[in-house]
């Protein structure tokens, strides 16, 4: 069976397994919408969460991305997984606790006001939305390279799929479809993984043939001191030593990690456990689950660049195999033959390179660089699939929410009825799918730089709110709104300034503290803690009533009552 | 539960997160960008230290972390009699004393 058959055949079974779950799952009431009725177990929970946090970034790009940058790659590794110590020890026990439905409800009840709720709804559906845009674009990638059809219909038929289960199942339907999702994308992720590593170093672990030794075949010598020589000798920068300033990559790293620990997406999964310690067990399980996938990235990152190396640096053109010619059509990969000797010239000098391969591509063209059989590369189109669709769907729930909930019900329409609740719900899903699927077709940048931006947002926003609304008792609304509008405001501004206003001053000559656009979340994280803390020393402490709460979320044992 | 053990059991917590997030930091932000290149210095295997703390080691330290403090939580809980199982069982005990 060819590629693109074994592609349709499990894109077809993976598809029709997502909409037979959701038929299955229909939601009957709000609760089962927005927190999948609450009693999801720590297991499946735990599952349905690192699917909805491994996007179309984490299976498509990351590795892609890791692989181009060598070492500086380690705080996408670093930044997306250490959050989750941050969200398991600071946040997830204690929002559970608190038992509502969303964030922008903690935010609102916590600081007592309709101003500090509406913020959070405007943070969390802009944050989403970036979010998501990046998720609809790989989904886009990934069809029209495989099923090639074109780019826009590759979007539209996600767009469907995710419409389809978001908005029959709601929460219950995501979080189980979610499930399914996790098992196919880790699954996609570690097959091409390990035959790799065998192929490579004889190692079935991709962990430890990451450091062992290449086989005879491949030329013998440890693999990264391999890819390490090779980088040199073509005039790359070294594998394993770092290009971009200590500095920037830690403001980076802390932006990622306090991104992940302030995603709303990532928060409203830990609602749907039935206890405290339930929340903080399925937080462990996460870690775990993610973990699988992200210690395996960067051993792939490394298999692909040697890879790709071996198969196309100083090789014939015309001798070139098959997928290179497909992807060319794409035009994620270019060739442009400088001084015509019919010989790819791949390397460091940007006037001497004749060779430009697009990152987001390195995971999806891996097997097939790797020549690995039909049905893994098709396998890796199911997984790839999987894993953009789990986390467009978490998104947009959030948005339905955000709009349904939070706007409607908590603030301007109080007296909606439960069904009216759901309907709005359903339609706001409906509405979201439609601007994410346009932005999805007219993005710029690449699928990880696009999402790098929601954590820098949801870092300078939530992440602190959150926090000092648990830790620190005295913290009232005058602060948590200060400190929200600053953090945002200013982390948004310097991205968008970076990247739309002036992209030509995008350099670490005019950055402030040489730290970049993706880092700058930290430094609206720093800013946001500040000003809320000093508000709040010289404004009215909050009403007994609400110290009470925050006395109570520190308890576990029975949630307050929804 | 009094409001002194509340304090009480909230003390412990804060030290016990306060601890992990120490070694979380060390790990991460230590091990893995500012001390990066020293540690590169040692070689184990193929890996150079620094490098492998970065992409992998610093990613099992973190599982490692959650899991102590889930265990550390419970027995917490437990201690302080406020393991959410055991909740619905305590008045019926009260009355019987």
């Amino acid at each position: 069976m060819s590629v693109q058959a074994w592609t349709y055949l499990f894109v077809f079974l993976s598809f029709s397994l997502y909409i037979g779950i959701a038929i299955w799952s229909r939601a009957g009431s709000t609760k089962e919408f927005y927190v999948a009725g609450g009693g999801v177990t720590p297991l499946a929970n735990g599952m349905a969460t690192a699917a909805d946090w491994m996007s179309a970034a984490s299976f498509i790009s990351m590795a892609g991305l890791i692989s181009f940058l060598g070492r500086d790659g380690t705080f996408y590794l670093m930044g997306w997984t250490g959050g989750y110590v941050l969200l398991a020890l600071l946040l997830a026990p204690y929002l559970r606790k608190f038992g509502k439905f969303t964030v922008p409800d903690f935010i609102g009840d916590r600081y007592y006001s309709q101003t500090a709720r509406l913020i959070a709804v405007f943070c969390a559906i802009s944050v989403s939305f970036v979010y998501v845009c990046g998720q609809m674009q790989g989904a886009g990638i990934v069809f029209s390279r495989f099923l090639e059809v074109d780019f826009t219909t590759g979007v539209l038929i996600g767009m469907t799929i995710v419409f389809f289960y978001a908005v029959l199942g709601g929460m219950k339907g995501i979080t189980y479809t979610q499930v399914a999702q996790y098992c196919v994308l880790i699954f996609a992720f570690m097959v091409p993984a390990i035959f790799i590593s065998i192929m490579m170093t004889g190692q079935a672990v991709p962990q430890i043939g990451f450091g062992s030794e290449l086989t005879e075949a491949y030329g013998g010598g440890y693999l990264l001191d391999r890819l390490d020589g090779l980088s040199e000798q073509l005039g790359f920068t070294t594998y394993t030593e770092g290009q971009r300033s200590t500095q920037d990559v830690f403001f980076i790293t802390a932006a990622l990690m306090f991104g992940t620990a302030g995603l709303p997406h990532v928060i409203i999964r830990f609602f749907t456990v039935p206890s405290v310690r339930d929340a903080r067990k399925s937080a462990g399980y996460a870690l775990v689950f993610i973990a699988i996938l992200y210690t395996t990235a960067p051993a792939v990152a490394a298999f692909a660049r040697t890879n790709l190396i071996n198969t196309v640096s100083n090789a014939e053109y015309a001798s070139m195999p098959e997928w290179f010619s497909k992807w060319e059509g794409t035009g994620l990969i270019n060739f442009d033959d400088k001084n015509n000797d019919g010989i790819i010239q791949y390397v460091g000098d940007p006037q001497a390179n004749e060779l430009n391969v697009n990152r987001d591509i390195m995971v999806l063209a891996n097997p097939e660089i790797a020549e690995l059989p039909a049905w893994v590369i098709a396998l890796v189109v199911a997984g790839a699939l999987a894993a953009a669709l789990s986390t467009a769907a978490g998104l947009l729930l959030v948005i339905s929410t955000s709009v349904a909930h939070d706007m409607l019900k908590r603030t301007f329409m109080p007296n909606i009825t439960e069904k009216q609740e759901l309907a709005c719900a359903r339609g706001s899903i409906f509405v979201a799918v439609l601007i994410a699927g346009y932005y999805g077709i007219n993005a710029p940048a690449y699928v990880a730089q696009v999402v790098a931006f929601a954590f820098g947002l949801a870092a300078a926003s939530f992440f602190p709110a959150i926090v000092l609304g648990i830790f620190q008792k005295r913290m009232n609304k005058e602060g948590a709104i200060a400190g929200m509008v600053v953090g945002f405001t200013f982390t948004a501004a310097y991205i968008i300034y970076f990247k739309i206003i002036n992209p030509a001053a995008d350099s670490a000559d005019n950055w402030f503290f040489g730290i970049s656009p993706e880092g700058i979340g930290s430094l609206g994280t720093i800013a946001n803690l500040v000003v809320a803390l000093a508000v709040a020393k010289f404004t009215p402490e909050p009403p007994a009533e609400v110290q009470e709460i925050v006395e109570n979320i520190r308890l576990p044992g029975e949630a307050i009552p929804r | 539960m009094s409001d002194s053990s509340a304090n009480h059991y909230w003390k412990a917590n804060i030290r016990l997160v306060l601890s992990l997030l120490s070694v979380w930091f060390f790990i991460s932000f230590g091990c893995g960008i500012l001390f990066v290149d020293a540690l590169d210095t040692i070689r184990f295997g193929g890996f150079k230290l620094g490098f492998w703390i970065a992409q992998q080691g610093s990613i099992f330290v973190f599982v490692a972390l959650i899991l102590i403090y889930i265990r550390a939580m419970d027995k917490l809980d437990s201690k302080y009699d406020l393991d959410a199982s055991k909740e619905s069982a305590n008045p019926a005990q009260g009355e019987s004393q």
